[in-house]
């Protein structure tokens, strides 16, 4: 989030209410959830950092606090390391798999119960984000971002479904001896 | 709509093929209602029976144990005259492969239900018409299947299965040959047709189109192993789901 909103700034100094129209805009329905409140907060923590500077602006009457914000020469670094960094989010699937294997292991709870109330979980999940898919027109940059989750949420179901597979293997060869 | 309640009700119902040491059971013990305007998908590895379950649901095939009710009447029991006009009127087929007729229009091929079903051409044209407009194809009602793309052939194929307002729209892979952009078309013309209280049946190994249903029924070896509804909406929006925030 900081280094995105560092980055809508770099294109010309900002109100923060602009800068969150951006941020919906590129978001698309994923935005619609996002106040004005996490966009001003993370302002202020980038301002304490000395990555932007603000000024006042000449204020309309019936706003008169408007601050203006802009990237300090820090900041443009930051933009600049950001966009040239090639870094992926990792998806968590060690802890997953250590809590299948616990489970079996301490006769917990049985691992295909949890792969299934998982699979149920990310079926819902993968809905949600077919269903904003599917009302974006084509050609829509926000139904990108849709189009990455759902590709994503779908890969993470196949593997439960090897999960699922397996784990009910294990479980009926314990179970013989 | 009747004493049951559900659009499509089965019972105990089992596919067999071949006997003795080669028994194989396709479906084995199926229980299963579908409520009116519900879209279910069914999911589960290639070899799972969702297949012939899908065409027992349609009376495409006759089970060997076990009763299928299509709403309120007993569907396995009747005679293959009674079944061929149950298929042609009261149950829609969509199929991987399309299969239109080659040599008729996009229109012809939404008219050709329509005519069977004894009503006037005047009737079938305005029918074909109004569904190829649904489905976003007004502007290729003249062309041949060969002049459309894989997902526009399919749609054709949707309307044509809706010339006759269905009780239930069956569909085996509807987009096991499409892709991605197809896909997202054709399930746009699905969720019009939920939208619009139409009960749906998909039969489908895509996790992606199965996400999309009310519900979600699991198959392994013949049987259900899991019935999840999705319909519930998270709390919260996207973003909060999708991690975005802090």
């Amino acid at each position: 989030m900081q280094d995105a909103v560092l980055a809508m700034l770099a294109k010309e100094p900002s109100h923060g209410y602009l800068l969150r129209e951006r941020l919906r805009k590129a978001l698309g329905p994923l935005g619609e959830s996002m106040n004005a409140g996490q966009v001003y907060v993370t302002l202020t923590r980038l301002e304490k950092a000395g990555l932007v500077a603000s000024e006042r602006a000449e204020g309309l009457p019936d706003r008169p606090d408007r601050k203006v914000y802009a990237l300090t020469p820090a900041g443009q670094r930051r933009v600049a390391a950001w966009l040239s960094e090639v870094s992926w989010p990792k998806p968590n699937l060690a802890e997953f798999h250590l809590k299948l294997a616990a489970a079996a292991a301490g006769r917990l709870a049985d691992p295909v119960e949890l792969v299934d109330a998982q699979r149920r979980e990310l079926m819902r999940r993968l809905g949600e984000a077919q269903r904003a898919l599917l009302a974006e027109p084509d050609g829509s940059t926000a139904g990108l971002l849709l189009e990455g989750i759902a590709l994503r949420l779908q890969a993470d179901l196949r593997w439960l479904e090897a999960c699922e597979r397996v784990w009910s293997k294990v479980e009926n060869e314990s179970e013989d001896t | 709509m009747n004493e049951f309640g559900a659009v499509l009700q089965v019972r105990g119902l089992c596919k067999e093929h071949g006997q003795g040491q080669g028994l194989v059971r396709a479906v084995d013990e199926i229980d299963l209602d579908v409520p009116a305007g519900q879209m279910l998908a069914v999911t589960g590895p290639s070899g799972c029976g969702k297949s012939t379950l899908l065409h027992l649901l349609g009376g495409l095939e006759r089970p060997s144990r076990g009763e299928v009710w299509l709403a309120g009447r007993r569907i396995d029991t009747l005679n293959e005259r009674a079944l061929a006009r149950l298929r042609r009127r009261s149950v829609g087929f969509v199929f991987q492969a399309f299969h239109l007729v080659e040599e008729l229009s996009a229109r012809e091929n939404v008219e050709l239900p329509v005519l069977l079903a004894g009503r006037s051409p005047r009737a079938a044209r305005r029918r074909a018409a109004t569904l190829l407009e649904r489905v976003g194809l007004a502007d290729r009602a003249r062309h041949l299947p060969w002049e459309l793309s894989g997902g526009q052939r399919q749609r054709v194929a949707i309307a044509r299965a809706m010339a006759n307002d269905p009780l239930v729209l069956l569909a085996d892979e509807p987009t096991g040959n499409l892709d991605t952009a197809a896909t997202l078309d054709v399930l746009r013309v699905f969720e019009e047709l939920r939208a619009a209280g139409q009960t749906l049946v998909i039969v489908t190994h895509d996790e992606r189109v199965a996400a999309t249903a009310d519900r979600v029924v699991s198959m392994r070896d013949g049987t259900c192993v899991d019935d999840t509804r999705l319909a519930a909406q998270a709390a919260g929006g996207l973003g909060d789901m999708f991690g975005l925030g802090e």
